[in-house]
C-alpha cells in the first residue's frame, strides 16, 4: 500500500518551476529526497503538505486526498521543516506543552524517550540551544506523536555525525515493523548510500528518477578515457563530462549500447554524489 | 546463529556479501533444515543497510533452492540431503571459479600452472 502518492504537483514562480512532479512512496520503506540547493526540494515537500499552494497536481496520503482531508491525515504526518525560528524566547517545555496539545495521539513517554536520547534540556530557551539541538528538537516533536509518515527536510544538516548515525538508526527503527514511512530530503548523500530504500532525484525542478536506489545507481556509469577517445559521439551519449590534461570522464545512463562502451573505456559505479554533480555540470553547460 | 559480517567499502555489492557468508554457512552446515532466517526489516536495522538489498539477498537464496517462504511466517532453510548439499556446493564454486578462469586464461596462465598455484595456496589440508 502506498502511504503517500505524489501525482503530477506544478508550481510556477517567476524564477522557478516545479514540473509535473510524480512519485510515490509504500508503506514500511526510507525514500532519500536528492537534489541541489534549489531544485526544488522544499517546495515540493511543502507543496505536499499544502503549506505552498501548487498551481495543480494531486497529494493522497494514506489512501485520502489530502486537501479534503488535511487536518485528519496531519495527525498521523510527523513533520519538520527547516529551522525552528519561532518563540525563540520560550523555553523548549512551553513550546512542547504548545504543540503536544494539536496532536490526538500525542505520547509523553516517547517524548521522553527522544528527549534523553537527544540530551535536550528542557528547561533551556529555543534560543539558547545550537543549530543541531535545535534541528534534533524539531525531530522530537515530528517523532512524539506516533505518526505513520515522516515527512522530513534535510533532518540530518546541522547534526555531527554521531548524532546523524542516531537518526537514521531511528529511521530504520521507524520502518521495521513495515507500517511506518520516512521521506526526507538532504544533499549529504553519504547518509543514504548504504540504506536508503529508495532514492527520489529533483533537478531543476523535475523528477529526474523515483526508484529503489540500486537501480538508480545501476542505471548511471562513469566513463573514463584519454582525450583522443573523446568522440563528438561519445559527448553526445554523455550527461556531462569534464576533462584535465590527461583525460575525461563523464556520465552516462547506461542502456543496451553501454556495455561496447563500458568495456573500450574504464567504467565505474558512480556514487550518488557523482550523478549529482554531473548533472549539476550538465546544468550550466546546457543552459 | 547466523554470522554476517558486511564490508561497506568492497567491490562485492553488499546482497551478495549477504548471499555469499549465508550459502556458505547453509552448505558447511552450520545451518540446518527448517531453521528459521530472522526477518528481512530486523537485519536490514541490525545490519544498518536498505531492507531491499536484504530483500535480494534473500530472493537469491531462494532461486538456488537453500531457502523458502512461509507467508506469514518468515524465511526457513530447506533441509537438503548430503547428496544435494554436494551439488549445490559444486555449483556454487564451479560459478565462482568459472568467473576468475577467464581472466587466467586471458593472461595466458597455463593449466598445470593454475593447478600448481592453487595447490599451494590452498594450504596442504586437502593434498
Amino acid at each position: 500500500m502506498e502511504l503517500l502518492k505524489v501525482q503530477e504537483l506544478n508550481k510556477s514562480y517567476p524564477s522557478f518551476h516545479l514540473e509535473d512532479v510524480s512519485f510515490s512512496l509504500e508503506k514500511g520503506y526510507i525514500m532519500g529526497f536528492i537534489g541541489m540547493n534549489g531544485a526544488g526540494k522544499t517546495t515540493t515537500l511543502k507543496s505536499i503538505l499544502n503549506m505552498v499552494h501548487a498551481d495543480s497536481g494531486y497529494i493522497e496520503i494514506m489512501g485520502k486526498e489530502f486537501k479534503s482531508h488535511e487536518l485528519e491525515l496531519k495527525q498521523d504526518i510527523g513533520v519538520m521543516l527547516g529551522d525552528m525560528d519561532f518563540y525563540v524566547k520560550k523555553r523548549v517545555k512551553t513550546l512542547t506543552e504548545v504543540v503536544k496539545r494539536f496532536y490526538t495521539h500525542w505520547d509523553d513517554t516517547i517524548y521522553a524517550t527522544y528527549c534523553d536520547r537527544f540530551n535536550i534540556d528542557e528547561e533551556k530557551r529555543l534560543c539558547e540551544l545550537s543549530t543541531g539541538m535545535r534541528t534534533k528538537y524539531a525531530l522530537t516533536l515530528a517523532l512524539s506523536h506516533q505518526a505513520r509518515l515522516f515527512i522530513l527536510d534535510e533532518p540530518t544538516s546541522g547534526l555531527d555525525p554521531a548524532a546523524r548515525d542516531e537518526l537514521l538508526e531511528i529511521f530504520q527503527q521507524l520502518v521495521e515493523d513495515g507500517q511506518k514511512s520516512v521521506l526526507f530530503s538532504t544533499h549529504i548523500t553519504s547518509d543514504l548510500e548504504k540504506y536508503a530504500d529508495f532514492i527520489t532525484y529533483i533537478h531543476e525542478g523535475k523528477i529526474i528518477t523515483s526508484t529503489t536506489k540500486d537501480e538508480f545507481i545501476d542505471s548511471y556509469a562513469i566513463i573514463k578515457g584519454t582525450l583522443p577517445q573523446l568522440t563528438d559521439e561519445l559527448k553526445e551519449l554523455m550527461i556531462s563530462y569534464k576533462k584535465n590534461d590527461f583525460g575525461f570522464s563523464g556520465l552516462m545512463k547506461t542502456n543496451d549500447h553501454s556495455h561496447d562502451i563500458e568495456s573500450d573505456y574504464t567504467s565505474e559505479r558512480p556514487t550518488l554524489e557523482d550523478i549529482m554533480i554531473y548533472y549539476a555540470k550538465r546544468g550550466r553547460t546546457h543552459a | 546463529m547466523i554470522q554476517i559480517i558486511i564490508a561497506n567499502s568492497s567491490d562485492t555489492p553488499i546482497y551478495q556479501q549477504l548471499f555469499d557468508q549465508i550459502s556458505a554457512q547453509i552448505i558447511k552446515g552450520d545451518l540446518i533444515g527448517d531453521h528459521g532466517l530472522p526477518p528481512i526489516r530486523t537485519v536490514a536495522k541490525e545490519l544498518r543497510v536498505s531492507i531491499i538489498t536484504v530483500k535480494k539477498a534473500w530472493e537469491e537464496l531462494e532461486r538456488e533452492g537453500l531457502i523458502y517462504t512461509v507467508v506469514g511466517r518468515g524465511c526457513f532453510i530447506v533441509p537438503l540431503s548430503e547428496e544435494e548439499l554436494l551439488a549445490k556446493k559444486r555449483r556454487l564454486a564451479s560459478a565462482k571459479i568459472e568467473k576468475d578462469i577467464s581472466y587466467y586464461k586471458n593472461m595466458g596462465l597455463t593449466f598445470q600452472e593454475f593447478i600448481t598455484l592453487s595447490k599451494e595456496l590452498y594450504g596442504s589440508d586437502d593434498a
